[in-house]
């Protein structure tokens, strides 16, 4: 009976998830757009997570060509150092990390926002005052993150290649060697993964920090669960999307 | 603000006064297995003020929050100035809440906007003119006698306070249906009297429809046998101990309708759940 009710609720779940994400696309061929809140959004998302994905970006780019560079070293290859940090950012880093740190930043903060709105009985009074919810706060915040998101993953490529230089130079590789290397070693199926993963990432982040702050019940409490359940479920999912992405790459493209 | 148009609010016909602008038919609701609400069918004409008392969590707040749309019923019908609310899409829904004005139980102010920008969230979505919003802001803020809290915000604001920011909120609009869920609820004596007495001004100068919701005896007492005298400005007792006629209590007792009539009805019940209400 018990798992029978767990399950139940976990369906139910999956069903108003749905409801809501294809509700909140489908919500920019309905009149009213609210474009005042996705430019705040896009503010608040977009050049608000800049400092974070610049320093993540930045030192992630770093570490990789380090511990490459050291590899590649005893097979002497350190010159392909490039190839690898560029690689690795572009089609898998850059697009994760700036998910997860965007994830981290976002949708806690989506959850906890739309969540605190939802136990205080603000969102019924928006419904209440002839607003509907879903256009005026998940429908913005879903075009923003899935923007503004494609844009700060390019800032983290960049960054991330420019960190990988840096260190490379302190590792005695040349740096027009490197950057050569790294812009030599991409094909536009690897720029089409890095830019099309972030448009899913967006997605994912959004909605499910929507979802689970327009669903929390409970008072405080249910706003900090609903707020944790938002960041874990937000990033498992990045890190499988993701995977199922890389394996239809490389099915279509080969690499 | 947003640059958004919103759909304009449906024109009603003109109300016929006999007709009810709130009708319940033998409307359920349930949540996880519970029935909260039963078999419930009682209507409220133009004009008319229906009390509804009951104990704490016995389905009150369901019951407006159904009467908005904001939930729908399990079975039954809910229909608004003879509309069935259940046939109107999402879209014509949320026009249809031009012509409703709701008090929430906690205000449920927007924490982030200032108490100005509470007031006038309707018309600004509606994209009115700047100055007439103003001035229609003003107007609403003097109605509640409120209007030196214009630039504050909810956190800054008593609980007082935000119950009556709630009803310059709701009138703003003059929606022809109010629903005022437990407008007193958790609000000291003196408070609360200050809040009926402006339930009892919206009531008496508006001549509008009304659901209320309280758990205080007394709100109902105070609402059936008082009116508000504008030219004075203060709630004053109708004489010869008369009671409004446009007022009906109703009380619910396990998720049914238990007793519905006038005060005076309600104070010669004879039945003995009634009668143990009012001792309480």
């Amino acid at each position: 009976m018990q798992i029978g009710e767990f399950v139940r609720e976990k369906v139910l779940a999956v069903q108003e998830y749905s409801l809501l994400s294809w509700t909140a696309l489908t919500n920019v061929f309905r009149h009213p757009f609210y474009w005042a809140d996705l430019y705040t959004q896009a503010d608040l998302i977009g050049f608000g997570s800049v400092p974070i994905v610049i320093l993540t970006g930045f030192f992630t780019g770093g570490v990789l060509a380090l511990n490459s560079a050291t590899t590649l070293a005893q097979f002497g290859a350190k010159a392909v150092t490039g190839e690898l940090v560029s690689l690795s950012m572009i089609k898998e880093l850059g697009p994760v990390l700036t998910g997860l740190m965007v994830s981290g930043r976002n949708a806690s903060g989506m959850a906890s926002e739309l969540g605190s709105m939802q136990v205080t009985e603000q969102i019924d009074a928006m419904r209440a005052l002839g607003v509907d919810p879903l256009k005026k706060l998940v429908t913005p915040r879903v075009f923003s993150t899935i923007f503004m998101l494609v844009f700060l993953t390019i800032i983290s490529d960049g960054l991330g290649t420019l960190g990988g230089g840096w260190i490379s130079s302190t590792m005695g590789i040349d740096v027009s060697q490197y950057f050569h290397m790294a812009y030599q070693s991409l094909r536009y199926p690897d720029i089409l993964e890095g830019l099309v993963k972030p448009l899913l990432f967006g997605f994912i982040i959004a909605t499910v920090g929507c979802y689970f702050g327009m669903s929390t019940r409970g008072g405080t409490q249910g706003v900090g669960r609903s707020t944790t359940q938002a960041v874990v479920v937000s990033s498992v999912l990045i890190i499988f999307s993701d995977f199922l992405l890389s394996r239809l790459t490389i099915d279509l493209f080969g690499r | 603000m947003s640059t958004a148009q919103t759909i304009p609010f449906p024109d009603l016909a003109p109300i016929d006064p006999t007709q009810p602008v709130v009708s319940f038919e033998h409307v359920s609701i349930g949540f996880d297995g519970h029935s909260v609400l039963l078999d419930i069918t009682f209507q409220a004409r133009s004009g008319e003020m229906v009390i509804i008392l009951g104990p704490a969590a016995g389905g009150k707040s369901i019951l407006l929050k159904l009467a908005n749309g904001l939930i729908p019923p399990d079975a039954g019908r809910v229909r608004l100035f003879g509309q069935d609310i259940n046939t109107l899409s999402p879209e014509e829904l949320f026009a249809f809440r031009g012509h409703i004005g709701m008090v929430f139980q906690e205000s449920a102010l927007f924490d982030s906007l200032s108490v100005r920008d509470n007031v006038s969230y309707r018309l600004i979505e509606e994209h009115d003119n700047e100055a007439d919003i103003a001035r229609r802001v003003l107007e609403c803020l003097r109605f509640v006698e409120l209007e030196d809290a214009i630039d504050k915000f909810p956190d800054e604001l008593s609980g007082g306070m935000k119950r009556r920011v709630a009803i310059a909120r709701a009138i703003i609009t003059q929606p022809k249906l109010f629903l005022y869920d437990s407008p007193t609820g958790g609000l000291d004596p003196i408070t609360s009297t200050t809040i009926i007495e402006l339930v009892m001004k919206q009531r008496d100068v508006y001549e509008s429809t009304a659901l209320l919701v309280t758990h205080r005896l007394q709100d109902a007492f105070t609402l059936a046998t008082h009116r508000f005298n504008l030219k004075e400005n203060r709630m004053e007792r109708i004489e010869n101990d008369g009671i409004d006629p446009n007022t009906t209590i109703m009380v619910l007792k396990d998720g049914r309708i238990a007793f519905t009539g006038s005060l005076v009805d309600l104070l010669r019940s004879k039945d003995p759940y009634i009668q143990q209400y009012l001792q309480q």
